[in-house]
């Protein structure tokens, strides 16, 4: 039992990560019908600049939450700035373009950044210096983390914050306005390209701070590592049902939990992608638009 | 108000003289390869290299089916090849055991087509509901499905691959192939099957409401797509006699997405061109290490946003166009001008 | 016996209800209309008979055979074809070729025989030509053959739409709104062309239209849709007079 509930920790902790980079996707692909399958890859940059912003503030004397929270807001923003470029540069010209374009367009950018990061850094993978207090808690049984415990709070409240942003603000109305109708929207006056920009950041901001606190949790990064998880979380935004952001980050947690609990089912954890992929094959036949999807018609 | 078919001796004149000339054609290119294998006045690195190319021809082809003339969102095509491959290498190394014999790698090569025609079943039947994005993830989940499924077979060689092919794949034979590949998808464009394909690409519900099997057109395309896909695996395996999951993964389906649009959808010549030139360009690169792998994603990324329809744009090489099919092009212009009031 | 018997037809979107209860029994050389208030279902009625959608209770028989469930393209090949409210050619193909792809479910060989050009293959394709070529010619098109078929002025297009839902050889012809957008001597014109095509190929021709002067002209008889159900039905004088139809139509006059 103490087991089963050390499990969900786990997924929990790693769900909120998957649905932190999960909303990257969906707020994308519902602005713009685009999958930017380069996001998971961004992740991966953000964990590098992560790695390097620590590398700069350490040994400076200053106190570790400093450390942490600089590192945070650094790596958030400069994300965000270069998701914004990738946008203007790769994505912008092809906002008419049939969607093979834009699709295998953010195909050819992910794989770029691969490439890049590998050639110019190296593959040999680095280590991310703990910045946050390692404490471990008994509670009944359970050993709880305080690594844990801040992943999964942090992620939370972006996620509410996330949440009242889109659906309070005058920025995230015209967020969900574009998504519904992108002709008619600027003719009201909403500055399309700006919003669209805007997406783009919130979006990789939040897949940054997921990036940080991942490599808290497992602090080895390498320039393939968004590979694998810009997959899962892309698999998360779409059971969750893709354009969605309450999906996104349902999809996130159970995602999180498949990982986790994947190995004690089948005989080898090698099996969890194969298990994540069907998992994603079936919905896509099933119900392509997620659990919290909903479904357009096309009229003829 | 009939029309006599004044065309038809015409027609059938000149299919006679193409299918002459064609087929001398083909037996020259293959007498060439063969000679030009066994002489020794091309090393076997430039060997190499051509067939490479050749080996690229038949996946850009078969890819160009699916995405090109059918308008399809595929970006999982390594998967059929993957299962090609492995399938090939199967039947020679552990059903044949490595025996010498003229039949053996026919044998495997068409199990290996047959089997990765079997498998695009999985693809095909999805993208009866579903097209654009979602279909593009489905291709993308069979690419890594059957990367991790090869991963997890212990008794294939798992992550460290398979190994033990004798080297089956000679110039001849891929030239031979390319050369069947070409005729097989120039024969099915120009029929009532690759008319039906692009009604699909253009609207695919008008397309079932005016009498086209949509369902059944979609599982052929992708069944044709995947044989040859499945043909070069072999192929491929047989040259390099190692393969491991990893060559299959997205890096190599984004380099046939690549192959694809560089030369251009929906036009045959387009795929020679467009393999032919990133084949080599590639080769040409080698000089500058790791940084090779980054001009592939550029290009196509330049090549989305600058030129989609690549090289040849949407029009294809006079040559492979059946005569009965070549626009008149002085009607055309009349026409057009006689409408424009 | 009725070519095309309907009964029951209904059908819902979400909570919406686009058709209800709708009825109509097809007689061979029949040319009936159908019309009503811009969305009243019958563009709806025309995807139910076609499989666009398949109705959520009624049945549908054509021929004695129950069409209800059937995918589009059969329904098509045993004999029901169609034009669009908004031209839906294949815009970057030849207008020959727009018309050959009408003819698919008719082609005599397989894929085999395709792909390795058997004799049957040849002969078929020339056979499929000839057909285009009339077809064509028969609705003054033949000039434009090689031409894309975006290049076509308006009218022209749907010429070229019912020239293709010709090329599956139909005995039911669903037209839909094919006086959109042209000027009374087009409207003539076309009046003349689908009386003509109704003897010519010997088809049943059910009209959906917003001119009043087609539908009058032509049709035999007439039902009336208003938020999906059918509130008159009778000869074109009955409709003319209906007080229920003119009130649905809030003033609008039948010229």
């Amino acid at each position: 039992m103490a087991v089963i509930l050390q499990q969900i920790l786990n997924g929990l902790q790693l769900g909120s990560v998957y649905a932190l980079i999960a909303l990257g996707y969906t707020m994308v692909y519902g602005i713009l019908r685009l999958i930017n399958f380069a996001h998971g890859d961004i992740f991966m940059i953000a964990c590098y600049i992560g790695f390097f912003a620590t590398g700069i503030l350490m040994g400076r004397h200053l106190p570790i939450w400093l450390v942490f929270t600089a590192t945070m807001l650094a790596t958030m923003t400069l994300t965000a700035l270069l998701a914004m470029t990738i946008e203007r540069a790769a994505y912008k010209p092809l906002r008419n373009a049939p969607r093979v374009s834009a699709v295998i367009t953010a195909l050819g950018v992910g794989l770029f950044l691969e490439h890049f990061t590998l050639a110019t850094l190296g593959p040999a993978p680095r280590a991310i210096p703990p910045l946050l207090p390692a404490a471990n808690y008994s509670v009944g049984g359970l050993t709880i983390s305080s690594v844990q415990v801040v992943i999964i709070v942090i992620s939370v409240l972006l996620m509410l914050l996330l949440d009242t942003v889109v659906r309070k603000t005058m920025t995230g109305m015209a967020m969900r306005a574009i998504s519904y109708d992108k002709t008619v929207v600027p003719l009201m006056g909403v500055p399309v390209d700006r919003i669209i920009s805007l997406t783009f950041a919130i979006g990789s901001a939040v897949a940054a701070a997921g990036g940080i606190l991942y490599s808290q949790a497992y602090p080895i990064i390498n320039p393939y590592m968004g590979v694998r998880i810009g997959w899962w979380a892309f698999i998360a935004a779409v059971v969750g049902g893709i354009g969605n952001i309450r999906g996104a980050m349902l999809g996130g947690y159970i995602l999180g939990f498949v990982e986790v609990f994947t190995p004690t089912i089948l005989p080898s954890s090698t099996y969890r992608d194969f298990v994540a992929f069907t998992i994603l094959l079936v919905m896509l036949i099933v119900r392509p638009t997620g659990l919290l999807g909903r479904i357009t018609a096309q009229k003829v | 108000m009939m029309i006599e078919s004044r065309r038809a001796p015409l027609l059938v004149l000149g299919t006679i003289l193409r299918t002459r000339q064609t087929v001398l054609l083909v037996i020259v290119g293959l007498a060439l390869s063969f000679f030009l294998e066994r002489s020794g006045f091309v090393s076997s690195y430039i060997l190499q290299i051509l067939m490479y190319v050749g080996i690229n021809i038949i996946l850009t082809l078969s890819l160009n089916l699916v995405n090109g003339y059918m308008g399809e969102f595929s970006v999982g095509h390594a998967g059929f090849m993957a299962v090609g491959a492995y399938t090939a290498s199967i039947i020679t190394v552990w059903l044949f055991r490595n025996q010498a014999g003229a039949l053996v790698f026919p044998i495997a090569t068409l199990g290996a087509g047959i089997a990765a025609a079997a498998t695009s079943i999985i693809v095909a039947i999805p993208s009866f509901r579903t097209r654009g994005d979602y279909l593009a993830i489905v291709t993308l989940a069979f690419n890594m499905i059957v990367k991790s499924l090869l991963e997890n077979i212990d008794a294939l060689g798992g992550p460290r691959g398979f190994l033990g092919m004798n080297r089956l794949t000679s110039l001849a034979s891929v030239y031979a192939w390319c050369a069947i590949t070409i005729y097989i998808v120039r024969n099915f464009v120009y029929s009532n099957f690759g008319r039906a394909v692009l009604s699909i690409r253009e609207d695919e519900v008008a397309s079932n409401l005016v009498s086209v099997n949509t369902r059944q057109t979609k599982v052929l395309v992708f069944v044709v797509a995947a044989f040859f896909a499945g043909v070069a695996g072999a192929l491929f395996a047989h040259l390099v006699q190692f393969i491991n999951p990893r060559t299959f993964s997205i890096q190599k389906s984004t380099d046939i997405l690549v192959m694809v649009y560089l030369g251009g959808i929906g036009s045959i010549f387009g795929s020679i061109l467009g393999a032919t030139v990133y084949t080599v360009l590639l080769e040409l690169l080698r000089p500058l290490g790791v940084w090779r792998w980054v001009l592939g994603p550029v290009m196509l990324v330049i090549l989305m946003i600058g030129r989609p329809t690549g090289i040849m744009g949407l029009k294809e090489f006079a040559g492979f166009v059946p005569i009965e099919e070549r626009a008149r092009k002085k009607k055309e212009g009349t026409a057009v001008a006689a409408a424009s009031h | 016996m009725p070519l095309l018997h309907i009964e029951g037809l209904t059908h819902y979107f979400g909570g919406l209800k686009a058709v209800s209860d709708f009825n109509l029994s097809l007689e061979e050389g029949e040319v009936v209309g159908l019309i009503g208030p811009n969305g009243a279902g019958k563009t709806t009625v025309f995807n139910l008979i076609t499989g666009v959608y398949r109705p959520n209770r009624g049945r549908i028989r054509f021929g004695g055979k129950d069409l209800v469930g059937m995918a589009s393209c059969d329904i098509v090949s045993m004999g029901i074809a169609r034009t669009f409210q908004t031209i839906r050619l294949f815009k970057e193909l030849s207008v020959l070729d727009n018309v050959r792809i009408g003819h698919f479910s008719q082609a005599r060989y397989n894929v085999v025989h395709a792909l390795f050009r058997a004799r049957s293959f040849y002969r078929e394709e020339e056979r499929i030509r000839d057909k285009a070529y009339e077809l064509l010619e028969t609705f003054n098109l033949a000039r434009y053959a090689d031409s894309p078929a975006k290049a076509l002025p308006y009218g022209e297009q749907r010429r070229l739409e019912i020239a293709r839902a010709l090329a599956s050889n139909p005995e039911v012809l669903l037209l839909d709104e094919p006086a959109a957008g042209m000027n009374p001597h087009e409207i003539d014109r076309l009046l003349e062309t689908i009386a003509w095509l109704k003897d010519r190929f010997s088809l049943t021709i059910l009209l959906i239209e917003h001119q009043m002067r087609v539908v009058m002209g032509i049709c035999e008889r007439i039902l009336v849709l208003d938020f999906g159900e059918t509130i008159a039905e009778g000869t074109p004088g009955e409709i003319q007079t209906n007080p229920r139809v003119l009130e649905a139509y809030l003033g609008k006059e039948a010229s």
